[in-house]
This record gives structure tokens, C-alpha cells and sequence, in this order.
């Protein structure tokens, strides 16, 4: 047969391209539910990381279950809603009207008293970046965060998911001392911040940095009176 | 045909790329990795090992379809072997090795783009046999892999004062804590990467004086 005529080539790519396309598709469907299965231990991990509890993927799902007591969603007003907190997309539930978002709170049994972490998600430089921070009693000092993204620029805005990053959020505070809510200044080399409401910002990840912050001011506003409720 | 697996021919496909005709310092391919994933010494050696194993097994599957391949849309089926090369890889890592995975992350789709793997398949896998080609394909792995290396080596070093994320420059000399040093921050942003991509390219040419262009 002529390799370089019409009735060849297109025979040739079309053959190949059913080819690589069923091959593609049923990898991907054989190794779906495995693939499921490591995104949920994950984002027990991450809950567990926000109490500075570490787990591996293989005990993650025991630790877990000992550990988080309680799982429920709250409303903007900060009234208990049905629902299922785990599997809760923060996605969908930000592109609702305000009234009708559901927010998930879970809390957790430590040595210390319970823990309330809220999830949180904003937007990075090239994608999603999303977290979890764990509250003390108080509803008002952070006990621990845990952040990560899906595309961030390794050694610049990637640097928000590690440990250097998260330490600098323990102790600090949410609201002032008139009750107001300031959040967290992720802040530039010499930006002057209140002490505790200042992190330091990662040098070549101001858009990461900046999109963080903005994720902390907007996700806490939504939980500012589910926070005020418990407090009192 | 009954020549050794590792003839003087063929040892030197392997050699060849690590200097007189390295892909990015002489061929001047896959520089936009190479800046882009240099900041900090690991994602280069991770980036690194990646490129290696997809342009190996991409160069030995296009070799041997190479006398099939219709000659207008060789480019066109390069590409869909690397992609689907690097999708099968992307699956399976996130099954069964989901942390490496998480590693990957945006590499995966950065290794599609290398300029470096459609050169060496159009250059080499489509006139070669099997063997020869995923030869070739090592050898330009780990040709790409010395210069990253090296890149990603001195930016973290001079950038963050660290290697492998690993503090090297003790805490007591930088200004902050009353010394004298301080982290040079230009180091850690691309421009920095292609300076220094270009010292590397200075120092070969001045000691490998075969590859100086009249």
C-alpha cells in the first residue's frame, strides 16, 4: 500500500486514534474508584494536618474517626443545616446565592479541648488554592491551618503548602480587641500589620500570597457569625 | 546486525548529550522547563527523572512504528504518543503513588510541551532502530537532567541559602539575626535561570572549543 497516500493516512489516524482513546479510557475508568479513594484519605489528612495531627495515608481514615467528633454544615447565619460536611464542594457551594451556602464545620477531640476547623478555598495564580484552619475555644485563635493548591509555581506560590508557611499561623488571632473581624495580613517584606494578624508573605508568590489572604478575609467573613454564636 | 548492546557506537548516543551535544546548552531545547522548574533543587530532579523515562519509551515506540507512520502526519502521531505516554504515566501515579503524584503536579502537562522529546523522536527515534533510540532517549534525559541540576543547584543555594531544602548558610549570618548576608531574592525569579543557563553554556564553550561557531 502507498504510505503516502490519502486512503493510508486517514486509515492511519483514524485507527490510531480509536485506538489511544480506548486504550485512555478504560485506564482511566480501571483505576477511577482508586483514584477516588486517595482524594478522600487526603483530605483527612489535610483536616488532620490543620490540628497538627500527622497521619499517613495508611492510618489516616483510623486516626481520623477516633479524632473528629462531630461533622456539620452551618448556614451564613450560622445555623446548623442538613447535610453531609465531608463531601461538601465549597466549589458549589460558593457559586450559590449567600443565604443558601452551605459551610462545613468539623470538630475535633484533642489533648487540648475541641478543636473547630473550617475548610476554605480562594484562588491562587494559576488555579484553586484551598485549606483548612483549626480554631481554638475562643473562636478566635488559630491552633493550626493546612494549605495547598493544584498548580502553584513550585519554590514561589507553592511554598503556601508547607510546614514553614502554616507554623507562622499558630497563635494568631482572628478578630481585634473591638470584635471586629481583621483576618490574616499575608504581608510583604516591610508591610506594617498588626502582630497578630501578620504572617510573612513568600517572596515571588505575591499573587499567591495576596490570592491567600483574600481566601482567608472572604471564607472567615462567611463563617464570621456561626464564630460570633459559638463564642458567646 | 550482530552488533554488541553496548558497542563504542552506542555508548557514545549516551554520552554525546551530556556534553558536546547537550539539548539545552548546544541544541537550546526545553529552556522554558528549565526555567521554569530550577527555583529549588527538587522539582528539578523530580522534573528531571520524568522527562528521562517519557522521552526513553516515547523514542522506543516511534522507532518501532517508524516504518509505518504516514509521512504527512508524523508530527501529529508523535504527539498523541507522547500524550497519551504521559496520561497512562499521570493515571497510574495518581492510583497508586498519589503523593508522588501530588509532586507531579504540574510537571506532568510541562513534560508534553518539552521541546526536547518531539526533537529527539523527528531527529532520531523516526531513523533508528528500538534499541539505539531508547539510548538516545537516556542519554538526552540525562543531558537535560546535569544542566537542571546544576541550575536548580546554585538558584537554591544563592536564592534560599538551602539545597534539597536543607538549610546550608547558618541563621546567625544573615542580617536579620546581626550578620552579614542576605538571600538574593533575584536569584529565585526565571531571569535568573537563563543567566545562568548562559554562564553554564560560557564555561562549555570555552573548554570545549569544537562547538564555537564562526
Amino acid at each position: 500500500m502507498n504510505r503516502n497516500g490519502n486512503t493510508y493516512t486517514v486509515l492511519y489516524a483514524a485507527i490510531m486514534v480509536v485506538l489511544v482513546a480506548a486504550i485512555l479510557a478504560s485506564v482511566a475508568m480501571a483505576l477511577k474508584p482508586q483514584q477516588v479513594r486517595n482524594i478522600e484519605v487526603e483530605k483527612k489528612q489535610s483536616i488532620l494536618a490543620s490540628v497538627n495531627i500527622a497521619s499517613t495515608p495508611a492510618d489516616a481514615e483510623k486516626i481520623y474517626a477516633e479524632k473528629i467528633v462531630n461533622e456539620y454544615v452551618v448556614n451564613v447565619n450560622g445555623e446548623k443545616v442538613e447535610g453531609d460536611a465531608f463531601n461538601t464542594d465549597l466549589k458549589r457551594e460558593y457559586a450559590k446565592p449567600v443565604e443558601e451556602m452551605h459551610l462545613p464545620v468539623f470538630e475535633c477531640q484533642t489533648e487540648q479541648g475541641v478543636k473547630y476547623v473550617l475548610p476554605l478555598r480562594g484562588t491562587g495564580l494559576w488555579g484553586p488554592i484551598w485549606g483548612f484552619v483549626a480554631l481554638d475555644e475562643d473562636m478566635n485563635t488559630i491552633y493550626g491551618a493546612n494549605f495547598d493548591h493544584q498548580g502553584e509555581t513550585p519554590g514561589l506560590g507553592a511554598e503556601i503548602s508547607t510546614p514553614v508557611f502554616e507554623k507562622q499561623f499558630i497563635g494568631k488571632k482572628l478578630f481585634d480587641n473591638k470584635g471586629q473581624l481583621v483576618s490574616i495580613i499575608v504581608a510583604k517584606v516591610g508591610q506594617d500589620a498588626p502582630a497578630d494578624h501578620k504572617v510573612d508573605g513568600i517572596s515571588g508568590g505575591t499573587i499567591t500570597s495576596k490570592g491567600l489572604e483574600q481566601m482567608l478575609l472572604d471564607d472567615f467573613a462567611r463563617y464570621e457569625e456561626f464564630l460570633k454564636k459559638k463564642k458567646s | 546486525m550482530s552488533e554488541p548492546l553496548f558497542s563504542k557506537k552506542n555508548l557514545k548516543l549516551l554520552s554525546d548529550p551530556l556534553n558536546s551535544s547537550n539539548p539545552i546548552t548546544v541544541q537550546v531545547l526545553g529552556i522554558c522547563s528549565a526555567l521554569a522548574v530550577t527555583a529549588q533543587l527538587k522539582p528539578a530532579v523530580v522534573m528531571s527523572i520524568s522527562v528521562t523515562i517519557v522521552l526513553a519509551f516515547a523514542n522506543v515506540i516511534i522507532s518501532l512504528l517508524r516504518n509505518t507512520i504516514p509521512n504527512r502526519i508524523r508530527i501529529i502521531v508523535q504527539l498523541v504518543v507522547i500524550a497519551s505516554l504521559v496520561i497512562l504515566v499521570d493515571q497510574i501515579l495518581k492510583a497508586y503513588v498519589y503523593d508522588v503524584s501530588k509532586q507531579l503536579s504540574v510537571f506532568v502537562g510541562l513534560i508534553i510541551t518539552n521541546c526536547i522529546i518531539m526533537g529527539r523522536l523527528e531527529a532520531f527515534a523516526l531513523g533508528n532502530r528500538p534499541w539505539q533510540s531508547f539510548l538516545d532517549g537516556i542519554g538526552n534525559g540525562a543531558g537535560y537532567a546535569v544542566i537542571l541540576i546544576i541550575v536548580g543547584f546554585f538558584r537554591e543555594l544563592l536564592g534560599s541559602g538551602s539545597v534539597f531544602g536543607f538549610q546550608v548558610i547558618p541563621d546567625s549570618w544573615y542580617i536579620t539575626n546581626g550578620g552579614f548576608y542576605a538571600n538574593n531574592g533575584m536569584m529565585i525569579l526565571p531571569p535568573m535561570a537563563l543567566i545562568t543557563v548562559g554562564i553554564i553554556i560560557w564555561v562549555q564553550r570555552s573548554r570545549n572549543r569544537k562547538l564555537i561557531e564562526n
